[in-house]
């Protein structure tokens, strides 16, 4: 059967890619954030997963506006990169599973969570850079892959509480599937930034450190917020943290801390880095 | 009813929330610059400003603002962030850029202010 490992979250701001495109890793501002992927290139090394569950929301590549799903799974053999406007360099396919998937599909839709199935899916930078992060040294991503599509866009967003039982959901989908993987399951965005308006450039290092806090042995006590309370708390951004509880309930219980970094800022964005294995 | 939607939103101090109302005031707007995806279109937006606008029907605030450069006007017309944050990379402009241009302090100002929220 297969089994989930456990979990990575991350921000992933566009600013990255560039970091990486330009070499910049050990360049004074990047160092803190990019070796704080030392702990996580450790516990990859050890558990050697097989696929990836990518939790993450598309910022205008393949959605826009006038069809926008609040959950969608990628169904498709291979999922790619494309050009987001700023003419940064594509990064290689991503396999996908398409056996998984369907699995995945049938499970959820079952557990009442009739989400959008996508046979053709491009991937933006909250797919595809911490996929990079992970595996900085491979060419093309070494996993197979998984998108999981949240609706961080648009008003109104699936509430934490949802997104709680829907990282259940998920949980229960990957591992009801009779081949034996190793799935990680990855949740990206985060943590406090606000992008717009005369409050751009918002961080709140406290709720940041709460809600990894939480994520880690009380997840369901941020299922108490509203969407409104993220933006308030986190910035119009920072409710990417639900893309954080979606993964974590994936993977149920009592799960262990591994690995945390948080460093303020890159770009715009606090960010935060966190492993979280499965309990055996 | 007026015109706001049944489930209103917090007021949260500079902050405009992405919902339906903006979403359907911003839908030309942010289709034009969902468009931007495909650098052929960024360089026809180039070629003549104007031109693109109006195929994709851009009403007068967004022409206005998208002429002016004009962050807040372009999120008061229904922008949002992650499509003008396109219509920015033409111009090789990034989202600390916008910040600086949407709270009125210079880009370096605007940087040390994120640095500054470390302690």
């Amino acid at each position: 059967m297969a089994k989930i490992i456990g979990a990575v979250t991350t921000s992933h701001v566009p600013a990255i890619g560039n970091a990486i495109a330009k070499g910049l890793q050990n360049d004074p501002y990047w160092r803190p954030f990019f070796k704080g992927w030392d702990g996580v290139h450790v516990w990859l090394e050890k558990t050697k997963p097989d696929v990836a569950v990518v939790v993450y929301n598309d910022h205008g590549l393949q959605f826009f506006l006038d069809k926008l799903p609040t959950f969608a799974v990628g169904a498709a053999p291979e999922y790619r990169n494309a050009d987001e406007g700023w003419g940064l360099p594509t990064l290689p396919p991503y396999r996908g599973n398409t056996d998984l998937s369907w699995h995945m599909i049938e499970s959820l839709v079952a557990d009442e969570f009739d989400i959008t199935t996508c046979q053709e899916m491009a991937v933006d930078h909250a797919f595809t850079l911490p996929l990079k992060l992970m595996w900085p040294n491979a060419e093309a991503c070494p996993v197979m892959t998984v998108p999981v599509a949240v609706n961080t866009v648009q008003h109104p967003l699936p509430t934490p509480l949802r997104c709680y039982k829907f990282g259940r959901a998920l949980g229960r989908a990957i591992e009801s599937y009779d081949k034996d993987l190793k799935v990680v399951v990855l949740g990206t965005g985060g943590l406090s930034h606000q992008l717009d308006g005369p409050r751009a450039g918002f961080i709140n290092k406290a709720f940041d450190a709460m809600c990894m806090e939480k994520l880690v042995g009380d997840p369901e006590a941020l299922t108490r917020y509203s969407i409104d309370d993220l933006v308030e708390q986190a910035g119009t951004q920072g409710v990417e943290v639900i893309n954080w509880l979606t993964a974590r309930a994936a993977l149920g219980g009592r799960v262990s801390e591994v690995h945390r970094n948080y460093h303020i800022p890159i770009s715009n964005t606090a960010s935060g880095i966190m492993v979280l294995a499965n309990a055996a | 009813m007026g015109s706001r939607p049944r489930y209103a939103h917090r007021d949260i101090s500079g902050t405009t929330i992405f919902d339906g109302v903006q979403a359907q005031k911003g839908y030309a707007l942010n289709k034009m610059c969902y468009s931007f995806n495909a650098a052929e279109n960024r360089a026809a937006f180039v070629a003549d400003e104007e031109a693109y606008c109006r195929k994709y029907g851009l009403n007068a605030a967004q022409r206005k603002a998208i002429k002016d450069r004009d962050v807040l006007g372009l999120i008061a017309a229904g922008g949002n962030v992650y499509y003008l944050a396109k219509f920015a990379g033409i111009f090789g402009l990034g989202v600390q850029d916008l910040g600086a241009a949407q709270t009125g302090m210079s880009v370096e100002a605007f940087k040390q202010k994120l640095l500054d929220a470390a302690n």
